[in-house]
């Protein structure tokens, strides 16, 4: 208990901030950044496990929770029948083109020792192989994309319960990472860095691009929801009745009937959009706890004190019979996978796939800063992280309003310098995330809660 | 049948933009190299620190426009470009002094370097926007074109135009006297050598009584008047958007690779390979096989290998082939 008593003070202050923002904002924005802090803590366990368990620098978590969003739209929309008759057989018969391309070049790796020739027929076949594809599936696309263009002008998905592109997301995200993973894993830690970082870039231009799948800029909007419609729930009983009780004290200060009903009304409608963020919260929950269990337990296994050795001397665990390059690939398919469903589980949030907005800064680069400021190899502190910097993420614009209206105190309101600083409010987040970061890397290297190694 | 023109067309819309971009991406590649050549961590706030240096350069022309001083037919940011030099170089030697010291001092692994340059990413993009704003911004003035397409159609009687913007070729030029003058610095005199010692061997340039100190801030230096160079060239050719700068930086990262990362040539070779490639991959050559093939053999669609969309993709594939099959980049790295 003692021991752990810093883990529990530091998720209490958190607890207690968010509830804060609840008394002093409003529970509905209090609740979406909650929503929001627990996806960004599964994300952060992800990359945690790359990181702090194995010491894998992976820069490309923006394209696995991009794959994880696809994986939503393709699970639950769903599917055009107009869409499949017009190209999709010429999308299935370049499918069976990629695969067989692949198995050609597996078979050409397999075949034949590594040597100049080898490598310009496995170019050739590549090369050969997209310029067969683009001929057959073009028109393909193109007859996708013309049916209904301002609605579909997409393939659509299977139809099923989004809840499944959690799991699909990660298989997706995991596949991905398997690929990467085998050409790139080999490279030193920076160059590591740099050629995800390029790759999830890769990712989200097709993403974007191949309208055909995913509708690319046009966005898919209104997906399917785990939860109950806000619209639905103000017209069921059940829920009216729950809100009276809830506020009864306050209703029955109201004498008016009229009065009354609408003051009623108003709680319905705020309640709804509560109640609607609390169903996301517990299914969020839900998949947190499960992924903290299952990583704590793989922390303190026999399998994670060999990462921990792999990690801090690769040779001596080489020389003792692990096999590190397994391992590794290992450790970046399941922390992506991890991602892959952080990924599903934001655009199940939302409703809506929007691939425009997948950028570095925010998919990336904040999610290392979690992890590093939290504490990387500690399970605890890198969702105390994604907490902690998702929470000063939303609350810096207000924060660095009050700054700047405190600091400038004395200037008059329509004042240049006042007027401009205001307008830039919005990013004095990137100050305090980058100063933060820089804080920590430098006065506590291993984050708000160090990794604890118990020697048994 | 027609090569005249169909060399005008590759001219035009190839050679000319590519080379031009080529060399914005050659100073920025130069930047990385150097930092990671001699303080030896790959700087993830290039893209930012090539803003900053714009900012200041946009700052001081606005100044310049505004009591009346210009140059003419020159853009009068080359007026401002020394002067935001001076700015830039106090900001480079400012964060060494206060974040990347502490690092360099302790030995600590590159990992942690590049860390700590996300953080500076992070700082240097938030003062740029709260300085001048996310939105785009032009600062160009002076002569526009050299060539007008029009002009030339006149003067050669071709169908083709060519026009050549006066900024792509100010680009090519100061990108050319830059480079030139660097490997100069760096391959005769005295400190130029000791950097190449020093980044070839530490130890053993500590040894012989190479100042690392002052090796450090002449790389800041030298740095520091590549990205605001290199920044204020991209602006004045295109647009100055504190975001495509971000952007930028994953391009560079790939020619900086592609040329050898630690290698100041390669990195400036790399920087063309990228830019041609993105353009020869990405453009539409129906019109140029209109021009070289005979009547019956034209062809139907564009032509086009790749959509524009994948320009960044193209980039950023070639340098994931070249990591995979010569690390070291197409022209060995390591060697400063």
């Amino acid at each position: 208990m003692r021991k752990n008593l810093n883990v529990i003070a530091a998720y209490s202050i958190m607890m207690g901030l968010i509830i804060l923002v609840g008394i002093f904002q409003s529970w509905n924005i209090a609740l979406s950044i909650f929503n929001l802090c627990l996806i960004s803590a599964v994300m952060t366990m992800g990359a945690n496990i790359q990181w702090g368990y194995a010491g894998l620098i992976n820069f490309g978590i923006m394209g696995y929770t991009a794959l994880g969003g696809l994986a939503a739209v393709l699970i639950s929309v769903n599917p055009i029948q107009e869409a499949w008759s017009a190209g999709g057989l010429n999308i299935l018969f370049s499918l069976f083109l990629i695969i067989g391309m692949v198995l050609a070049v597996r078979y050409v790796l397999k075949k034949y020792e590594k040597s100049k020739i080898r490598t310009y027929i496995i170019a050739t076949i590549i090369i050969l192989g997209i310029i067969i594809i683009r001929f057959v599936s073009e028109p393909g696309i193109e007859a996708i994309e013309e049916v209904d263009p301002a609605k579909t002008g997409f393939l659509g998905g299977l139809g099923l319960p989004i809840i499944f592109s959690w799991i699909v997301g990660a298989f997706f995200a995991g596949g991905l990472a398997f690929v990467i993973g085998k050409v790139a894993l080999g490279l030193r830690a920076d160059y590591l860095a740099i050629a995800t970082l390029l790759i999830s870039e890769i990712v989200i231009a097709i993403i974007k691009h191949e309208d055909w799948l995913t509708r690319g800029v046009k966005n898919v909007i209104g997906l399917k929801r785990p939860a109950p419609y806000e619209v639905n729930l103000q017209q069921t009983d059940w829920f009216i009745n729950l809100v009276e009780k809830f506020n009864s004290s306050k209703l029955n200060l109201i004498s008016d009937f009229a009065e009354r009903q609408a003051a009623l009304n108003q709680f319905v409608i705020e309640g709804s959009s509560v109640f609607v963020k609390l169903c996301y919260s517990g299914l969020f929950l839900i998949v947190v706890i499960i992924l903290l269990i299952l990583t704590q337990k793989a922390l303190y296994s026999p399998w994670g004190r060999m990462m921990r050795a792999i990690r801090d001397n690769e040779e001596a665990a080489n020389a003792m019979g692990k096999n590190v390059v397994k391992q590794h690939l290992l450790i970046f398919v399941l922390g992506s996978a991890i991602v892959g469903i952080a990924g599903a589980m934001l655009v199940t949030q939302d409703g809506l796939f929007t691939p425009g907005s997948y950028r570095p800064m925010r998919y990336t680069f904040l999610i290392w800063v979690m992890v590093i400021v939290g504490g990387s190899g500690n399970n605890f502190g890198a969702i105390l992280g994604g907490f902690a910097v998702w929470f000063l993420w939303i609350e810096a614009a207000p924060i660095g309003l009050y700054l700047v209206n405190l600091t400038t105190a004395g200037l008059d309101d329509t004042h240049v310098l006042k007027v401009h600083l205001i307008e830039s409010v919005p990013y004095f987040r990137f100050l305090m995330m980058g100063i933060g970061l820089l804080l920590i890397m430098r006065y506590r290297p291993k984050g708000i809660l160090p990794e604890k190694i118990e020697i048994k | 049948m027609d090569f005249v023109n169909a060399i005008i067309l590759l001219l035009n819309y190839i050679f000319v933009p590519a080379l031009a971009y080529g060399s914005q991406l050659a100073l920025g590649a130069i930047f990385v190299t150097l930092i990671y050549g001699i303080l030896r961590f790959a700087n993830f706030a290039t893209g930012d620190m090539m803003s900053f240096g714009t900012m200041f350069t946009i700052l001081f022309t606005w100044y310049f426009q505004s009591v009346g001083i210009s140059l003419g037919v020159l853009p009068t940011a080359l007026l401002a470009i020394p002067f935001a030099i001076i700015f830039m170089i106090g900001y480079m030697l400012l964060i060494d002094k206060f974040v990347f010291k502490y690092y360099r001092v302790n030995k600590s692994p590159p990992v942690q370097l590049a860390m700590v340059s996300i953080g500076v990413m992070f700082v240097t993009q938030a003062v740029v926007r709260i300085i001048i704003g996310p939105s785009d911004r032009r600062f160009f003035d002076g002569e526009k074109f050299i060539i007008k397409a029009v002009e030339f159609k006149e003067m050669t009687g071709l169908n083709e135009g060519l026009a050549i913007k006066s900024t792509q070729v100010l680009t090519i030029i100061v990108t050319l006297i830059l480079v030139s003058t660097l490997f100069w610095f760096l391959n005769k005199t005295k400190t130029g050598k000791s950097m190449r010692a020093y980044s070839d061997n530490e130890d053993l340039a500590l040894l012989s009584g190479i100042d690392p100190k002052k090796i450090v801030m002449i790389t800041w230096v030298i740095a520091g008047i590549l990205a605001t160079i290199g920044g204020a060239l991209y602006g004045l050719d295109k647009s100055f958007k504190p975001f495509t700068y971000f952007n930028n930086m994953l391009p560079i990262f790939a020619a900086a690779i592609v040329g050898g990362i630690g290698n100041p040539f390669g990195a400036f070779l790399g920087g063309y390979v990228i830019a041609f490639s993105e353009i020869l991959l990405t453009y539409a050559y129906r019109k140029f096989f209109m021009y070289v093939l005979p009547e019956s053999m034209e062809p139907g669609g564009l032509v086009q290998l790749l959509s524009t969309d994948y320009k960044f993709a193209v980039s950023f594939s070639i340098l994931v082939i070249v990591l995979l099959y010569r690390p070291s980049g197409i022209f060995k790295g390591k060697v400063l």
